[in-house]
């Protein structure tokens, strides 16, 4: 009886320590932060040079000369407000500069090198997460103005995690209410009032943006998952743009002239494969289609390879293949009497290779006993386009995480 | 004899009795071990350098959107 006794209950605390993964108190909880911690910094920095003879500026032809110059911040604050529940706010704020020798065409009175411009776009997004049910709801806010464009949007999001975390789904809205201020060229600013016909500027229009976005992610096995995304955005209002010329057959000139909707039909293949222990894939696959006729196929595989645990080096080729719109017609070929017409390449039937090479380390270097550098990465890259347009991008990434 | 075999009977019927609770405390075999998964460049979402290169394909390009970002609008851009 005794030894009955001794055995059950020796059973019995085995069965306790059995179970401890699910009812042992978690010490890891009851040290959560319960306030907001600045999780994440990153500091995004590019480059980017192209050079053209197809400037839509001046009718299909002429230099499409344009340096930009871009630079991101964003900082993801977190709190956790209860068990399993966490709340996230992410704030970023981008600066672009950028001088543009077509620009400077706008105006063929005013004679400089290359117009210059400062595009700023701030944006805020918070996020919910209910880490027990596997859901997360959220919304954003955005602003961008540059000198003749401004624009404000809004959006939300809902994400749901299975409870196996091998499926995920979501479905994304954007709306974004734009003004485009109109700056003429120099041979359709007659007529207007005094100081207007001196800027060139004809007033403002709207240009509304609808975009839902859905997407469902599944892991197919412990070294592959995949995603497939799906998005329907609806265009409105003023779609042209003001300053683009266009020359036609007879010898006339005419201001870009576009339809004032467009529908847009985007859907991709994305998947992550991880080959053997320091290799992995990951290919991208898009096809578009919209209602001014424009069809594309993107291709895109970057190949991150791990030379040590805190270095890695990602090759990437992305192929495009575009066919134009319907309203799209080279320097004096658009017909007298067509309504709709632009001599825009980046709408015209093309081909494009953009191809380079990323390195990434991640030194986990301390930075005043609060930080850590957790990623530094830079990429460069080559894009070339059928009809004589290149460019190449140099882009750096830091990213600091709280110790 | 009897009576030894009869004990051991009952102690072995426990000892498998346990056991089988036991091993229904682990984690079921539908959740994968996520250390491949959860490796920073198995993201299924865009980086922020592919982020980046997208601004000006959305300028030099005629489409956009299923990446995770924006479709359009926002900018002057196509």
């Amino acid at each position: 009886m005794v030894r009955i006794t001794i055995t059950l209950l020796g059973l019995l605390l085995s069965l306790l320590h059995g179970f401890g993964q699910q009812f042992s108190i978690d010490s890891t909880k009851l040290y959560e932060k319960r306030t907001l911690t600045l999780e994440e910094a990153n500091i995004v920095t590019s480059l980017y040079h192209q050079t053209g003879v197809h400037s839509a500026v001046t009718g299909g032809i002429g230099s499409e000369k344009l340096t930009d110059f871009a630079n991101v911040i964003d900082l993801k604050l977190s709190k956790t407000v209860s068990p399993g529940i966490k709340h996230s706010y992410i704030a970023e704020m981008g600066v672009d500069y950028y001088s543009s020798a077509s620009s400077d065409q706008i105006d063929y009175r005013v004679s400089s090198a290359s117009s210059q411009d400062v595009r700023f776009y701030p944006s805020v997004q918070f996020k919910r997460e209910n880490g027990l049910t596997g859901k997360t709801i959220g919304g954003n806010l955005a602003f961008s103005k540059e000198y003749d464009y401004t624009s404000f949007g809004f959006g939300g999001q809902f994400v749901k995690l299975s409870a196996s975390k091998n499926t995920e789904w979501g479905i994304r809205t954007n709306v974004f209410l734009d003004s485009y201020l109109k700056f003429l060229p120099t041979e359709f600013r007659t007529g207007l009032p005094g100081r207007q016909d001196r800027k060139g500027q004809a007033g403002s229009s709207a240009r509304n943006t609808f975009d839902v976005s859905i997407h469902l992610a599944q892991v197919l096995s412990k070294r592959m998952h995949v995603a497939i995304t799906s998005d329907i955005s609806y265009q409105q209002g003023f779609l042209s743009t003001p300053f683009h010329r266009v020359y036609l057959s007879d010898g006339s000139l005419k201001l870009e002239t576009l339809p004032g909707q467009r529908l847009k039909l985007p859907v991709s293949l994305r998947g992550a494969f991880f080959v053997g222990e320091k290799v992995v894939l990951r290919p991208y696959y898009r096809y578009y289609m919209d209602s001014w006729g424009i069809l594309s196929h993107t291709f895109q595989m970057e190949m991150p390879i791990k030379v040590s645990n805190s270095f890695s080096l990602a090759p990437f080729y992305r192929g495009y293949v575009q066919k134009g719109t319907k309203y799209f017609a080279p320097y004096k070929e658009t017909e007298a009497s067509a309504s709709f017409f632009t001599s825009d390449y980046d709408l015209s039937t093309f081909q494009s290779h953009f191809f380079g090479l990323g390195i990434r380390h991640t030194p986990f270097k301390h930075l005043l006993s609060m930080f850590s550098i957790s990623e530094v990465e830079l990429r460069s890259g080559y894009y070339m386009r059928s009809d004589g347009m290149n460019a190449w991008i140099v882009t750096l990434h830091v990213q600091f995480r709280q110790l | 004899m009897k009576q030894s075999f009869g004990m051991n009977f009952v102690q072995a019927l426990v000892y498998i009795l346990f056991t089988t609770l036991l091993l229904s405390s682990c984690a079921g075999s539908g959740i994968f071990n996520r250390s491949y998964l959860d490796d920073a460049d198995m993201t299924l979402s865009m980086r922020k350098m592919e982020k980046s290169e997208m601004s000006f394909q959305l300028y030099r390009e005629g489409s956009a959107g299923a990446t995770g970002g924006k479709s359009g609008g926002g900018c002057g851009c196509n």
